[in-house]
């Protein structure tokens, strides 16, 4: 199945976001539901199970100057395998302007056995842009070893680059479920905050999460891996986790917060 | 002119660059319980040559490719900020220009006529893959060897580390890294083809745990390595 979607944001005259375009096909439907704060909240409402492998899905998000908008998924996408050979591909591309806020907060991405899957993302946010970007990977269903998925992050800000990761697990991936990767965890992800508002914070580890001043600007990679899909969670949550890692790193592991 | 003796004498641990005191994060996998044996050395090895070992070597490979041409300055410049968006750890980072200084050093006094000035100027120095890809220009490698070279590095860095901290056999050890030997090629191989494209596209291959490693090893009183 093929699929594109766009979402367009703009602040009007009284600093309220307005949707100027928001459009989708199944099964990649977008839904606004009302906000408080003069923001908007979007909803990407999978129409169909899946990604299947050989779907191809697009979004493109482009969010103008003062527009503020949050994205949510309703529920985890499952990426399960299609016809032998093929793989699901799922693209988003986001522009954030000055002034504007991204919150890209979906539900987790599970791989399921077999299945074969690209998600990518290139961002590009502007100089005094803000942009809350979490990436959650679930290897596999219960008790279930998973096939091939590949996240691949690509954030640019004020046109340098900022992040570029990719995260690949599954079959394909030599030692992925190694002491050098995951070390046999099922869920891992990131959390990705650019504020220039947020002040600076160090680099800490608290277990199998970490706080990581990133070197291309005010931006702050959580990274974790957790031994399921609420724990982890509970790290990359962007109202806690910068607190929760600190307030526990500091009484777990006396020292373990550091400059720099 | 390439010799081989060229291309052995650069990924000779015993290159003055002082890649013996880095244990490729391995020091802190190991206090974590996760490195035990010989079997998850192995998978470590495995595990690290696929993410971290793939882009320094597409990284070295690309430094390498963009010795000798006329906007050297700014392909380096532009290498040096993509691969500190790679390395999302303050740790990691700083240990890769803490090498690459390293490396730098050596590489100015062995060879007095090349200039290596191009390089970022940056405050804690260039990244250890750009130092290595013009180190290996210096040595007439191509970039397929210095791409080899640096995944090389990668494994036997780790896997000498691997002996004085966990007491394994070397004989066993060595093993491992014959028979990873096939990995270590294709992956110079990749990175070698990766580095013919542009900057932004170059391979990005995270390991959560290589960040979370590399941050906890930092804070450490008292270690034998310092990565």
């Amino acid at each position: 199945m093929r699929a594109t979607a766009r979402l367009v944001a703009r602040a009007d005259r009284h600093g309220h976001t307005v949707l100027t375009e928001l459009r989708g096909e199944s099964p990649l439907l977008l839904r606004q539901v009302s906000a408080p704060g003069g923001g908007v909240t979007v909803y990407v409402v999978g129409g169909a199970a899946g990604p299947l492998a050989g779907d191809d899905l697009r979004l493109d998000v482009e969010i103008g100057p003062g527009a503020v908008v949050r994205v949510h998924t309703v529920a985890a996408s499952i990426a399960l395998p299609g016809r032998p050979g093929a793989v699901s591909r799922m693209l988003v591309r986001a522009t954030v302007a000055d002034r504007a806020a991204l919150y890209w907060l979906p539900e987790q991405l599970v791989a399921a056995a077999g299945c074969a899957h690209v998600a990518d993302a290139q961002v590009d946010v502007a100089e005094g842009g803000v942009l809350h970007w979490r990436d959650e990977l679930i290897c596999g269903r219960h008790g279930e070893r998973p096939g091939n998925a590949e996240i691949n992050t690509w954030v640019d800000l004020d046109g340098r680059p900022l992040l570029r990761q990719s995260l690949a697990i599954g079959p394909n991936a030599p030692g992925w479920a190694g002491p050098a990767v995951l070390a046999g965890a099922p869920a891992t992800g990131s959390l990705l905050i650019v504020d220039p508002a947020r002040p600076a914070q160090s680099a800490a580890v608290c277990g199998t999460r970490a706080r990581l001043p990133l070197a291309g600007g005010p931006a702050t990679l959580w990274s974790a891996t957790a031994p399921d899909a609420h724990t982890l969670r509970e790290y990359l949550e962007p109202d806690t986790a910068p607190d929760t890692i600190a307030a526990s790193g500091e009484a777990e592991e006396r020292g373990v917060v550091r400059v720099g | 002119m390439t010799t081989p003796t060229m291309l052995l004498l650069l990924a000779d641990g015993r290159f003055p660059a002082g890649a013996h005191a880095h244990s490729a994060g391995l020091e802190a996998a190991v206090a974590a319980g996760r490195v035990t044996d010989l079997d998850t050395l192995g998978e470590y090895l495995r595990g690290r040559l696929a993410t971290g070992g793939l882009v320094a070597a597409a990284f070295a490979a690309a430094a390498r490719g963009a010795a000798w041409s006329a906007g050297r300055a700014n392909a380096l410049a532009r290498l040096d900020a993509e691969l500190d968006a790679r390395t999302a750890s303050p740790a990691q980072r700083s240990v890769s220009r803490r090498q690459g200084r390293a490396l730098l050093r050596a590489g100015r006094r062995i060879w007095p006529a090349v200039t290596f000035d191009d390089l970022p100027a940056t405050p804690d120095g260039p990244h250890q893959p750009l130092v290595l890809g013009l180190v290996g220009a210096a040595a007439g490698l191509d970039p397929g060897q210095v791409a080899t070279v640096a995944a090389h590095a990668t494994v036997t860095g780790a896997a000498s580390a691997a002996v004085r901290l966990l007491g394994l056999d070397p004989y066993q050890v060595q093993a491992l890294l014959v028979r990873l030997a096939g990995a270590c090629d294709a992956t110079a191989a990749r990175a070698a083809r990766a580095a013919e494209e542009p900057p932004e596209r170059l391979p990005a291959a995270a390991a959560p745990l290589a960040d979370i490693h590399a941050e906890a090893h930092v804070t450490w009183e008292v270690r034998l390595f310092a990565s």
